[in-house]
């Protein structure tokens, strides 16, 4: 039998069942290798003893036959999710020590369900980056190492310490969270399956808020089908968050096994991004033939203001940001610094409390909204949002899923891109756009790059359509049969 | 259009964050150059076009029956908080 960690989440529920191993044993093989793999600096916070009483609590419902939908499963949840009594970070200073008294909705879920909690993943501060470099408890190395030389690679951001820890088998699945590609890109990085549903899916409450309008967790997972049995387990109706959908929940497994014979997949040639890896474009060449060979159509579709989805949301989700942070003022939670009055307070509490990049994002934010240019950018940047889902809608009329890239690039090496702002926020050029229209999408590994790297394809599918999400992509997993692994394992 | 130093200052002090004044030059080169680059959106013929706040926006606001959910819960709520005394949150002084 494989290692235990090794397992995927629909191998290790058929173990537990049939009784080859306990949670208790297959909890333990994780801790192991959580402790043998920290300097991939994956998670902030590790909770093994937390963990074995989950896995000890999971082998007595197992015994009295009470089991949950993810009971008994090593899991890892991203450190912008407040857990009750366990330290919750969203990696900034801002935060470091908070201690939720509650549980966010989703994690709570999660417990619900039976999961076993390994830790807290790191991330990029406050979920603002795309390289995981801007977290304060430091940059998370990717697994995965590339031919040409031996220095460490980023593992993509925001969800970087879930990505990494995913693939790196430190968990049997990681949740995550994606703004703008915060699930997608390190999911491509990483050789994994990050996946985002339709805005509103999962509840925001109890996530520490980015831009509340396009914020949306999900699952990141070794496989397509344990998305799908994870992403059950996530999503609900919440009168909590006045943006959850009231909407019914199909069985995203059901659909696993279909064929997508007569399928229409929309092709949109303004993906092809200049500066996009010519191998990335090769990929996407590959991915159209798999689909097809599949019985699938392809049919180009439009989507001519794709190119600006990234300064749009540059835009809105600073202006959100600057908004949704400006309740970190040091007074009931939090870091608090000393001034001689209660604005130097503010204004000492919050340069110490968040690095470089929440900074010139809530300065930016701060600047688009300002008196005098809140209708130039930022009512101008909410109408290009709308023409960008109204594109996104005419496309849904002719076709019942769109496949891109997921990434423009394969994974860089640390410090390689923190001196070119622009060039970082090009890594979410291809992830972007569904963000803004609130759509469903998924990052599939589909190959390797010459040096040795995971590359990523993106499904898209209309809102609310997880189903033909899930079933484009089981085969398109089938067709790409990627099986590589990172050479740098706990 | 740039950001200058005295914007920087100006919308450092909006955001109440303090930015001490050897960072004003390196910022305001930043934020100008993510500014030029948004700028691009004025390509974009939006005229008549209604703003996109949420992609949520079809969604009817719900309005809950008025009974107590939360509350009774004090101790919660102060746990967290960098100074308390006597069961209440212990802020700067704002009166002179």
């Amino acid at each position: 039998m494989a290692a235990l960690t090794d397992l995927t989440i629909a191998e290790a529920q058929a173990g537990l069942e049939k009784g080859e191993f306990s949670s208790k044993e297959i909890t333990k093989a994780h801790i192991s290798a959580i402790e043998e793999a920290r300097e991939l600096n994956a998670y902030v916070t590790e909770t093994p003893e937390r963990a074995l009483a989950d896995a000890e609590a999971s082998d007595k419902r197992r015994a009295a036959g009470d089991v949950g939908a993810l009971d008994g499963l090593p899991i890892a949840i991203k450190d912008l999710f407040c857990t009750k009594g366990v330290q919750s970070t969203a990696s900034s200073h801002m935060l470091e020590g908070f201690v939720p008294p509650y549980e966010s909705t989703v994690s709570g879920k999660l417990v619900d369900a039976g999961m076993v909690m390994l830790g807290k993943t790191n991330l990029d501060e406050f979920a603002m980056g795309s390289s995981n470099e801007t977290s304060y408890f430091g940059p998370v190395i990717n697994p995965w190492k590339r031919n040409s030389d031996d220095q460490p690679l980023v593992p993509g951001g925001s969800s970087g310490g879930s990505a990494a820890a995913v693939a790196a088998r430190l968990c049997l699945a990681a949740t995550g969270t994606d703004t703008g590609g915060s699930i997608r890109q390190p999911a491509s990085f990483c050789g994994i399956v990050g996946m985002k549903p339709t805005y509103g899916r999962c509840s925001r409450w109890g996530i520490v808020a980015f831009a509340s309008s396009l914020d949306q967790a999900g699952p990141m997972t070794r496989t397509v089908r344990d998305a799908a049995i994870m992403l059950q387990s996530m999503v609900g109706f919440d009168p909590k968050d006045t943006t959850s959908a009231e909407v019914p929940v199909p069985d995203f497994q059901a659909v696993l096994g279909q064929d997508i014979k007569g399928l229409k997949i929309g092709i949109p040639s303004e993906y092809r991004v200049e500066g996009t890896d010519p191998e990335i474009l090769a990929l996407w060449d590959q991915g159209i033939k798999w689909l097809e060979d599949a019985g699938a159509e392809a049919v180009e579709v439009s989507l001519p203001r794709t190119k600006y989805a990234l300064p749009a949301y540059y835009i809105i989700a600073p202006a959100e940001a600057s908004s949704n942070l400006a309740r970190y003022d040091g007074m009931r939670y939090g870091l608090r610094e000393d001034g001689d009055s209660l604005a130097e307070v503010y204004e000492n509490t919050r340069a110490a409390g968040f690095g470089n990049e929440v900074r010139r994002r809530i300065l930016m934010g701060t600047y688009v909204l300002s008196a005098g240019y809140y209708d130039a950018y930022y009512i101008k940047a909410q109408k290009v949002r709308k023409l960008i889902a109204d594109e996104f809608s005419a496309a849904f009329e002719a076709v019942d899923a769109i496949l891109t890239p997921a990434v423009p690039s394969a994974a860089f090496a640390h410090k390689e891109k923190s001196d070119d702002l622009l060039g970082m926020y090009l890594n979410d050029v291809m992830t972007v756009p569904a963000s803004l229209a609130g759509l469903p999408g998924i990052s599939v590994p589909a190959g390797l790059s010459s040096d040795g790297l995971p590359l990523g394809l993106q499904l898209i599918t209309k809102a609310f359509d997880e189903e033909t999400l899930f079933r484009v992509a089981d085969v398109l997993e089938q067709s790409a049969g990627f099986t590589a692994q990172p050479g740098q394992k706990g | 259009m740039s950001v200058d130093k005295s914007t920087v200052a100006r919308i450092a002090q909006l955001a109440r964050i303090k930015v001490p004044e050897d960072d004003l030059d390196a910022l305001a080169d930043e934020l100008s150059k993510i500014v030029g680059w948004v700028e691009q959106l004025d390509e974009v013929d939006t005229e008549g076009v209604a703003p996109m706040a949420s992609t949520a926006e079809g969604t009817v606001l719900r309005q809950r029956d008025d009974i107590v959910t939360d509350g009774d819960c004090r101790d919660d709520v102060l746990s967290n908080a960098p100074e308390t005394t006597n069961g209440y949150f212990v802020v700067p002084k704002v009166i002179e």
